[in-house]
């Protein structure tokens, strides 16, 4: 078909504003994250100028409604790191595991049943969780001090290991499902040329699959501690806020407080209170929270990154 | 000269409903709620009345008092005698209005022994001086402190009335979020110390006396049980009777106006 040179102008134009369309419609996102950075920064600055930055990293002392105010937000920093950690590491052998079982193990009419069942864990609010938490986990943890050898004495059920437990359960549909895919995506051929080498399944499971959906497993378990540690309301109902380090510090018995909590908790009339510092702090604490799922951002693409070129060169 | 004349009486108009039908309060946020719910109600009941009640705290209630910017300032507490004397120097007359009683309740676990404690021992506690309830008086066990998160009227209160100005609580020390939440956790909890609003303690958990005085709606007013504040409003000079302030006021006395106060956990006070 022959256009006319009009025609072909009018469908270029057309072809260019679609494209225009779609490219604003993707910056939105990449400008929204931008604008939440920008502007939590800018209120974090006002802080760290007005009160510097070794009371904030290095002091334990969190007494924000104190006259004077003290902003040493170490234990909350701990808290939060000992919460989300204990999280994954409880939850990642279980996900994966249970990864495995649906992608390789499982007949497939089971796995119809399991998945969406799994999945469902992820539709719960997090305030439910919270609810649990404190109705159920709390109460059972405190009976449970007195069957513990040396009549343990569990003080109060509402502790750091409380919180992990809960914030373990939600990371779990997370990671069992971009592992389950990982695992999926290693492909058939891979496993059906393991087999034909003569390797037996849980051969081919261990040392083929496995490290092949490694990379796709460990985004997985990134996406599980982001989960975690950006949790608030559960973190906030059944961590017991309190601001110190356990001691030892990995008593996860005792109660800590998160900063995603210490933000929910302290929003509510922060600027009115004790003047701005407090105020903006809130916003130094985000914006730190901001910058580690950043970092852990970065790090898993590099990672994968990595993992894919030596899969492809090896 | 028509246009003009419509416009002098528009603003003489507007001048007599300034006088007559606003009303501005401003003060505690312990008293801002009592507030709110008073002007809710009177102004359902009195269609055209327009009163806003701003909540900056007690210091800034005084202030707007002493600069004519409040009709009435809301105080959870006395004035200042610095705020006394720089409010006669402008020629401003503060008078006081008690509204309500306002109580902390200091509640443990209905399966403890311990009975009462003194304020200063519940300070101890809250310092982290006393760590274990055999040493006020009670079983071998590790005592966990419940306050109110740092942003609530009621840990003020509670700081104010027994940690004092310079205490601070100790670092163990768990937070909640509401009454409610403290009242949960301490009936979970054997080991538990919180305290909570008058109208949160039921059977659930038990209320301490302190310094021998159980506390109750008898007490408060008695003025007996340590830990409990006055509320107050205060206008500039006694207002006069039938003024719209005047019968602000008087809600406090009238049976809605006792229900509200008893429904927001505050104790009303008696008629004279």
């Amino acid at each position: 078909m022959i256009l006319s040179s009009g025609e072909r102008a009018r469908r270029r134009i057309v072809q260019l504003a679609g494209r225009l369309f779609l490219f604003s419609v993707t910056s939105v996102a990449a400008l929204a994250v931008m604008a939440i950075i920008f502007f939590i920064a800018r209120d974090a600055v006002p802080f760290f100028t007005a009160k510097g930055v070794t009371e904030f990293f290095f002091s334990t002392a969190w007494y924000p409604s104190h006259q004077p105010p003290q902003f040493g937000a170490a234990a909350i920093f701990v808290g939060s790191l000992l919460v989300t950690f204990t999280a994954v590491a409880l939850a990642v052998p279980p996900a994966v595991f249970a990864a495995f079982c649906l992608s390789d193990i499982l007949p497939f009419s089971v796995r119809q049943v399991l998945k969406p069942v799994i999945e469902m864990l992820a539709a719960i609010p997090s305030v439910v969780y919270g609810f649990f938490a404190l109705t159920v986990v709390a109460p059972f943890l405190q009976g449970a001090g007195a069957w513990l050898p040396g009549n343990f004495e569990i003080a109060s059920g509402v502790n750091a290991l409380t919180a992990s437990v809960i914030l373990g359960v939600m990371a779990l549909p997370t990671i069992v499902s971009v592992s389950e895919d990982a695992l999926q995506a290693a492909g058939r051929e891979l496993r059906e040329g393991s087999y034909a080498l003569g390797a037996t399944r849980a051969e081919t499971l261990v040392k083929v699959v496995f490290p092949a959906a490694m990379s796709g497993i460990f985004s997985a378990v990134l996406l599980g501690v982001m989960r975690a540690l950006g949790e608030t309301m559960v973190v906030w109902m059944a961590s017991g806020n309190a601001a110190q380090i356990p001691k030892p510090w990995y008593n996860l018995l005792q109660p800590v407080r998160t900063l995603t909590a210490t933000i929910a908790g302290d929003m509510g009339e922060a600027d009115q209170m004790t003047g701005s510092a407090h105020y903006h702090v809130l916003f130094a604490m985000g914006l730190c929270l901001l910058l580690f799922s950043f970092a852990c951002n970065l790090a898993g693409e590099w990672i994968v990154a990595r993992q894919r070129k030596r899969l492809r060169g090896g | 000269m028509k246009a003009s004349w419509f416009i002098a009486l528009l603003v003489a108009a507007g001048a007599a409903a300034h006088a007559e039908d606003k009303l501005v309060l401003d003060g505690s946020t312990t008293v801002g709620p009592i507030a709110k719910a008073f002007a809710e109600t009177y102004m359902r009941q009195n269609p055209g009345v327009n009163i806003t009640v701003s909540e900056s705290g007690s210091g800034n209630g005084a202030k707007a008092l002493l600069n004519g910017t409040c009709d009435i300032a809301n105080l959870s507490r006395h004035l200042k005698d610095t705020e006394q004397k720089a409010m006669e120097e402008k020629g401003v007359k503060p008078v006081a209005h008690v509204v309500a009683f306002d109580a902390l309740p200091v509640i443990v676990h209905p399966s403890n022994r311990v009975k009462g404690l003194t304020v200063d021992q519940v300070r101890d506690i809250y310092t982290g001086k006393v760590a274990n309830w055999k040493e006020v008086g009670g079983g071998d066990q590790t005592i966990v402190v419940i306050s109110r998160d740092t942003n609530s009227g009621t840990f003020e209160t509670f700081k104010e009335m027994v940690l004092g100005k310079d205490a601070k609580i100790v670092e163990s020390a768990e937070y909640a979020g509401s009454n409610g939440g403290v009242r949960q956790r301490v009936q979970m909890t054997k080991g538990a110390i919180g305290y909570a609003g008058l109208g949160f303690v039921d059977r659930s958990v038990k209320a301490l006396e302190i310094n021998g005085v159980a506390p109750s709606a008898e007490s408060v007013i008695a003025k007996q049980y340590p830990i409990s504040r006055e509320l107050f409003m205060f206008t500039n000079g006694e207002p006069k009777a039938e003024s719209l302030a005047a019968k602000f006021l008087g809600l406090s006395q009238t049976e809605k106006g006792k229900e509200i106060i008893e429904e927001i956990g505050y104790v009303p006070v008696p008629a004279k």
